[in-house]
Formats: structure tokens, sequence, C-alpha cells
């Protein structure tokens, strides 16, 4: 259990900056997700903090004391971290019992206590059954646990994850994603999980570092982030939500079709645009009945589509040409065609910053 | 280049600061680096650049010249070998495209049936060193006593033999009939991933099956043909032992056999570098444009990687396509095969196939009768034990170099073990001899030379399947390793080579084999003690003793099976993997 801060690092190929400027410091015993788009940087980062790769800016701290920086490096064996890897990277030619065995014979621990934390791990992961098995006749959840107990049996300082559920099917991702929570839970290891599957990094995490283009774009925890996205790639990233894009005219807000209060709004950045989530928006068969502070729309269902646990509604407001989408309960049910009015919560939507090249 | 690693390398390590965890100051990484270097600019680099200097220098002063050229093209008859080999090279290609393609589409592309034992006894003629085929037609095809030529004459009463293998006519089929396997190995390839439905695209807008064959399976896989038809033709140009066998006694030369006699006493090495010059250019240039064919046009046309493939049906006509096959064949693999084992059992070969003529006599003699013959058994198997060795040590290391991107200018390393590829076995022999006959290395006829000119020779297919052992490694099996706080040689040792033992003792195998018959950089290097077998045969071939001549290239072929046969026994019993439970 350490404390690892991550001050300014920055990694370039050649000209090509793929991590730039990423600040960010785990509590000891933390748990964080770097969370992104495919080419983000969100590897090229956990690869950095693994010593695999060296930075070329900036500088990774465990406790206080530098472990990379572009003048040096400290090798990843002497880390005393472990990751794990997307393709597990089981050895093959290792049972499970010595797969897991290893790092702790690496550390000269006596083999009567290599043996017990071997058998304790196990047990935690359900495989000690397993424990004189070759990795090849191994399902690909059990590998994925061959891999956690490795990890976490040497108790190290940081415990990276490289996407460790990609290769596995949609059920087991979801119950391995668990799994990973409790293990943490139970171990209490300062933890680094690189993926670009939100619903993992939500379920997992402490707080989640979303990053595009090499930059972090928001650190938060998984509520605030949902729910108070700072910048429109985190909006748009994280979930679905409707953007409206206004601009401030006196003392009212004008969108496309339709005005609200200017003094109704979230506060934030300058400029009036809005992160919607679907489900923050209600669909009425009838106007306002008595005044509140929400934002009343009237508008027309374009489209609909039902989904089981929910419906989905794309609603074109009367005098303009959004198409904001809604979701409601399954008994809420309108037909296509049919008018209806939009509310909108305005305490439940984010302020973000108006889209580029906007006045 | 070295200078310039070694900066990238140090200048980090030897800026960091006070921080409690410190780099080594320096990486051993950086020791193999120039090791490797070294080795390859003393394998491949010095000798090809020796070979052009000493081209271009007087033999006794050192003066910059160019009569070593004048020398070399000179006389007629030089230039008359010259052209010899150019149109052998050609009528070598024409006829492997006759006997490679039809029989490679009938394997790929229809219901031709024993498919399997036509793939088998191609790869038979592949494996066949060219020379002991040429022996068995030596027997087959000699004038008037050989067997064919014999069965000629009893069936008609004719008075003379039909066939002379001793002509060019003889020599071109000779060397055809065992390169044909290159044309068919890149055809059937191609064929092989064509898909129907281009196929099928043709015949649903009229056109019938052989229109079909010609006008689109033929031309899309027609990059293919030609790059094994340079590959072949490269291969005839720069053969040595068929030509030495048969050219010679038919008195013509070729350009190899021309450069073995600028390598008779007195030994004029300069004209034979500047001989050997324009062969190593043709076959640089020919490969370059094999490359560009095969990666410019052949990928594009054989991208399909879905789409079933078919078998067409020829009726009655796939007898007809098995008979083509099993006559090519019979010239290849079957009728020599026989006459050799006939001749290495027999007392006189021309006796025939009776009961009292049977003997082991040959095989005693040769093994522990024979002044030298047994001990060149035994270099053969230990000089290509040896060069197999290097050349994998050497391909494993930079491939690894290379593929981890551990170093800066790994790229350059790659390319130069891969060169040794272009180079004809005869040019690299003189370059070697050019480069370490003279003092101070003086190596001229000793085991080292012949061992590491072997292993520079088959360095590029030591080279290329140890890159291949790597890279089907996930690499992060070894930053598995890493993390977990094992450092580079431990990674390498406990997981990468139990992992790659099983590849890397196939690639072994595969420098090992060729090495062991290799003939044309043999001839040029050997001494007095270090005889090959292949050497000991060309030498035996000119005392016409054939029956002990066929048993030696026995011994030679029977060795490689037991060899090969017990390596893949032994592999086959490992375990190491485990794939699942007895």
């Amino acid at each position: 259990m350490s404390k690892l801060s991550l001050i300014g690092l920055g990694k370039s190929f050649g000209p090509v900056p793929a991590v730039a400027d990423v600040d960010l410091t785990l509590r000891e015993g933390e748990f964080v997700s770097l969370l992104g788009p495919s080419g983000c940087g969100k590897t090229t980062t956990l690869r950095m903090i693994a010593g695999f790769i060296k930075p070329t800016a900036g500088r990774i701290e465990i406790d206080g004391v530098a472990v990379s920086s572009p003048k040096f490096t400290v090798a990843p064996e002497k880390r005393n971290m472990s990751m794990i890897f997307q393709s597990y990277a089981i050895w093959p030619n290792m049972t499970v019992g010595q797969n897991v065995a290893f790092g702790l014979k690496l550390r000269k621990l006596a083999s009567s206590e290599v043996n017990e934390r071997v058998n304790r791990i196990l047990d935690a992961v359900q495989l000690r059954h397993l424990k004189d098995r070759y990795p090849a006749e191994l399902s690909g959840g059990q590998q994925q646990r061959v891999a956690l107990a490795r990890a976490i049996v040497i108790e190290p300082a940081v415990l990276l994850l490289d996407e460790p559920l990609s290769n596995l099917d949609a059920n087991l991702r979801e119950e391995m994603r668990s799994e990973i929570r409790r293990l943490h839970d139970a171990f209490r290891i300062t933890t680094v999980y690189v993926t670009h599957d939100q619903a993992e990094a939500m379920v997992t995490s402490d707080r989640i570092v979303v990053m595009n283009h090499g930059r972090i774009e928001q650190v938060d925890d998984p509520v605030t982030l949902y729910n108070v996205p700072r910048t429109r790639f985190v909006a748009g990233f994280i979930g679905r939500t409707n953007f409206l894009d206004g601009r401030v005219d006196g003392d009212r807000i004008v969108f496309d079709g339709f005005t609200v209060p200017a003094g109704s709004a979230p506060a934030g950045v300058a400029g009036a645009s809005f992160a919607v989530r679907p489900q923050t928006i209600a669909l009425h068969r009838t106007g306002r009945a008595v005044a509140d502070s929400g934002w009343w729309v009237e508008g027309r269902v374009t489209e609909r589509a039902y989904l089981g646990e929910y419906w989905e509604y794309v609603v074109r407001p009367a005098n303009g040409g959004l198409r904001l989408r809604v979701t409601t309960t399954p008994a809420d049910v309108y037909q296509a065609d049919e008018a209806v009015w939009l509310e909108i919560d305005p305490g439940r939507i984010a302020r973000i910053p108006s889209p580029e090249g906007a006045a | 280049m070295i200078t310039g690693a070694a900066r990238i390398a140090e200048g980090p390590a030897a800026k960091a600061g006070g921080a409690s965890l410190r780099v080594r100051s320096f990486d051993p990484l950086l020791i193999l680096w120039v090791l490797l270097a070294a080795a390859l600019l003393f394998l491949v680099i010095n000798p090809l650049f020796r070979l052009v200097q000493t081209s271009l220098q007087d033999a006794d002063t050192g003066d910059f010249t160019l009569l070593n050229y004048v020398a070399a093209f000179a006389r007629p008859r030089y230039i008359t070998a010259m052209v010899n080999s150019l149109k052998l090279g050609a009528s070598v290609t024409g006829l492997c495209l006759l006997f490679a393609v039809p029989i490679a589409w009938a394997v790929s592309r229809t219901d031709m049936p024993c498919k399997g034992a036509v793939r088998m006894l191609v790869l038979g003629a592949f494996i066949t060193p060219p020379y002991l085929g040429a022996i068995g037609w030596i027997l087959l095809a000699g004038p008037n006593s050989g067997w064919l030529n014999q069965v000629w004459m009893a069936v008609t009463g004719a008075h003379e033999g039909l066939f002379n293998i001793y002509s060019f006519e003889g020599l071109a089929f000779n060397i055809a009939i065992y390169s044909f396997p290159y044309i068919f190995i890149f055809t059937a390839a191609a064929l092989d991933v064509v898909s129907s439905e281009m196929e099928d695209a043709a015949n649903i807008l009229g056109a019938g099956v052989i229109r079909t064959t010609l006008r689109i399976t033929l031309p899309m896989v027609l990059p293919a043909i030609v790059g094994g038809a340079i590959v072949t033709f490269l291969e005839a140009i720069a053969l040595f032992g068929s030509p030495a066998l048969i050219a010679i006694p038919a008195r013509f030369s070729v350009v190899t056999t021309q450069l073995l006699q600028f390598f008779s006493q007195p030994i004029r090495a300069e004209v034979a570098a500047a001989y050997a010059v324009p062969l190593l250019l043709i076959t640089v240039v020919l490969f370059g444009l094999q490359r560009w064919l095969v990666r410019r046009r052949g990928f594009v046309a054989l991208t399909g990687k879905g789409g079933e493939r078919r078998i067409m049906e020829l009726g009655p006509w796939r007898w007809v396509m098995l008979g083509y096959a099993g006559f090519v064949l019979s010239l290849a693999v079957l009728l020599p095969y026989i006459v050799l084992l006939q001749a290495a059992l027999a007392k006189a070969w021309g006796r025939g196939f009776s009961l009292d003529n049977l003997t082991l006599r040959n095989f005693y003699y040769l093994l522990f009768q024979h002044e030298t013959a047994a001990q060149s058994v035994m270099n053969s198997f230990t000089y290509a034990a040896a060069a197999a060795c290097i050349a994998i040590t050497l391909g494993l290391s930079i491939a690894y170099i290379v593929s981890r991107r551990l170093l800066p200018f790994a790229g350059v390393l790659s390319f130069i073990a891969m060169a040794p590829f272009v180079v004809p076995g005869i040019v690299l022999a003189i370059a070697f001899y050019a480069a370490y006959a003279p003092p101070p290395f003086a190596l001229y006829g000793t085991a080292t030379i012949l061992i590491l000119a072997f292993a520079t020779r088959f360095l590029p297919i030591g080279y290329v399947n140890a890159d291949a052992a790597i890279r089907s490694i996930n690499p992060e099996m070894e930053e598995a390793v890493r993390i977990l706080g094992g450092g580079r040689l431990l990674a390498i040792r406990l997981v990468m080579a139990p992992l790659m033992k099983r590849s890397l003792i196939g690639a072994w195998l595969l420098v090992f084999i060729p090495a062991t018959r290799e003939l044309s950089s043999a001839m040029f290097l050997y001494g007095p003690h270090t005889r090959t077998m292949s050497v000991m045969l060309m030498d035996m071939s000119e005392e016409g003793n054939f029956e002990q001549l066929a048993a030696l290239g026995f011994l030679l072929l029977v060795s490689t099976l037991v060899i090969v046969g017990g390596a893949s026994a032994l592999l086959g019993r490992d375990f190491m993997l485990r794939r699942e439970r007895p």
C-alpha cells in the first residue's frame, strides 16, 4: 500500500505526444481507473508506471521517492509492483501453483510461507482445486483468476491492470469486475486500472480518470463524473447525453426553439452549453400544472424504441431543429408523432464549455 | 553507428540524479549489441567487402586495378561459360514451369487422387541434394551404359542409346527435375488462398472451366509463379554440384565450373573474385525484383482469406493429371533412388538386379577401410551442427533485440543477417577465401572457415525462424516476470527459453540439414583433413566408382533421416506444454 504520484508526466514518440501533462495522486489503497478511447494514452501511462516505458517529461513517485523521470528509470523488477496483462500472460510451462508462487520465490520467502500464501490466495480466487493444473487446461475466467492471484499474492506496493477483462465474454466480464472490486476491498492495494469500458470503471473504482488525446479530461468519483461532467468529451464519453447549446440574451438563455430564464441554469463555465442526460428529462401529456423551476418545452415524438428495461424516445421541440433523446420507464408509453411536453430539471444538468468555434 | 548507440544508452544513466533508487549505470545489452555487430562484420560484411576489394587489386602489389576484370572476361571461353550459365538458367526455369505449374494446380484445386503422396514426393525431390540426383541420372542416362539406354536398346534393338546425360540438355533437365519444387511451393501456396468465389464470378458470367483457369486463376497467381521462377533461375546459375558432375565430362563450362578452374593451382583468387561479382549482382537484382513482385502484386490479388475454396472436378482427366505428376516424380525421385540403391548394394552396378550381385561391402569399405570417408561423414555432421548452433544463436540474439526494440539501429543488424540470402554459396566461398585465407587469419582449409562459411550461408534461415519463434510468444509473458521482480535474464531462462525450445530445435534442424549437404561453399574452402561428405562425393565421382559413390550418398540421406526422426521423436515426447491431460 503506497502513495503513487504522477507529476507533469509526459511521453512523446518522436514528435508525437502520446501522453502530456498528467498530474495525478493516488491515496494509499485507492483504486483509480484510467478510462478513455483507444489511443488516448491510458496504456502508455500505465506502462510508464510499471517502468516498461521511460517518460519524456515529468516524473513518477512512490511514497515520495522518484522511480521514473526522463533522466533515469527504476527497472520494472525493482518497483515492487505487479500487473495483470491484457493477455493474462500466464506462463504455460508452469502449473497454476508455480505461476502464483513465482513472485514469492523471487522474494526469497521460506517455502512453507510461500505454500501457505499461495494456498490462501488460491482460496480467495476459488482456484485451490486447480493448483496443479497447467494453464492451457483452464477456461478464460480461470486464467484471469490465476493472473489476479499471481499479481496480488506478493502484496505489491501498486497493482496495475491493463484492460484485464477485454478477452472475456460479456457475462464473465460482469462477474470478474465485481470480483476485482471484492479482492480490492479485501487487500486494499493501491490500484491503477486501465479500461475503455465505462461500466467496468464505474463498478470498480474509487475515482475515474478520463483521458483523451493523451491528456486528463477529468478526475472524479463515478457519481460526480456522471452527473457533473466538466467537458464535452466526458459528457459524451460517459453514458449518453443530449447537448443543449444556447446563448445568453439578457436574462434569458436562448436555445434552438425555446428560451429559459438565465438564473435557473446551473452555474459553471462561461457560455450557455449544457449536458442533459436522457433520463433527467420527463415527458408529460399536458403543460406545466404548477409553477416550478423546471424548463418546460412543447414538442413532438419523432422516434421511439422499446428496450425492455426502458422506453427510448426522440422528441423534437416544436419550433426548432433539436432532437432530444429521452428515456422513460416501460410504463410511460407515448405514440410516435404524439404531442408532448418535455420537462428538464435544471438541477440535474451540467454546464459544460461551449463547442469550439461558437460565440 | 556503434558510438551513437553507446551515447544514447549511457547518456541518461550518466546524468542520473541523486535519488535513492538508481538504475545501473551500464546496460549489459550494449555488450551484446557490440558482440553481434562484430560477429556480423566478421561473417558478412568483411568477406563481401574483401571480395570486391580483391577483384579490384593487383594480386602482388595490392594496387588498384581493373586488370582482374579484363583477365576474367578477356577470353572467349570465359564469356561462353557466362552465356552458358544464363542459357542454363533460362532452360531450367522453362522446364520447371512445365513440371511444376500443372502439378501445383492439380494438387491445390482439383480432385486428382493421391494428392498426399504427390506432395510427399515433391518434398522428396526438394530435399534430395542435386548432386546426388545427378549421380542417379548418370546411372540412368549415361551414354549407352545407362539403365534407360539399356532398356531402349533391348526393346528396339538399336545399337546406340537414346539419352545422353552428358550434354547441355541433360544438365538442364537434371537441374530442373530437382529445382521445380521451388515453383511448385510458391504456386501451390498462392492457389491455396485464391477464393473459389473469384472463379464463380467468372463462371456466372459465362466462362467455362478452361477459360476461367487461364483468364482468372492463373493471372491471379502469376506473381507467385514468377517469384518462384526467379528463385529457380538463381538456384540454377549458382549450382555447383550438378554442373561439375555433368558439364565437365561433357566438355562445356558454366560460371560455377569456370570459377573452380580459377581456383585450381595456381589459385587466381583475384580473377575468381572479379568473375564472381557479376553473378552476385545478378542475384541481388533478381531477388530485389522477386520481392517487389510478390509484395506489389501478389498480396493484392491474394487478399481473400474468406470464401470457401471448392475443388474442381476433372472427371476422367484426373487420371491424366495423376499420370503426369507420377511421370515427373518418377524422373525426380523414384527412378534415381532405385538405381542409386541398386548401385550402393551392388558388386558392380552394370550387372543388374540379381541376388548374387548384392553386397554390403561398399558400406563396409567406406566406413571402415577407406582412408577419409568415415572422417568426412564425421566432418559433415560436426561442421553442420556447429554452424547451426552459431546461426541460431546469432539469429536468436538479433531477433530478440529487434523484436523488443531494445537498442537503436537493431534494424541494421537484421538487414545484415538477411544479406547472405542473396549471396550464392560459391560467391560466399570466394569471399571467405578472399577475407580469411591470407594472413593474419590464414584459415584456408581449416574446420573453422568451413563452419563459419556454413553458419553465414544459413544465417538467414536461422534468423527468420528464430524471429518467428520469438514473435509467436506474447512479450507480456516476459513483462509479467519482470513486474513480479525477475530480471530480463531470469525471464529469458524461466519463460522464453522453455516456451521457444520446440521451435528453436526445429529452426536448428532447418539449418543443420542443408548444412550437412552443403557443397558449393565447402568445395572452395576445404583442406586435406576437412573434407565433407559432399566434397568426398565429388572426389569419388572423378574416380568413377559409382557403387561406393551411391553408398556414400545413402549414408548421407539415411543419417539425416535418423537425426531428423530422432529429434522429432524427442520433441514429440516432450510434454512441456501439456495441452490436455491424458
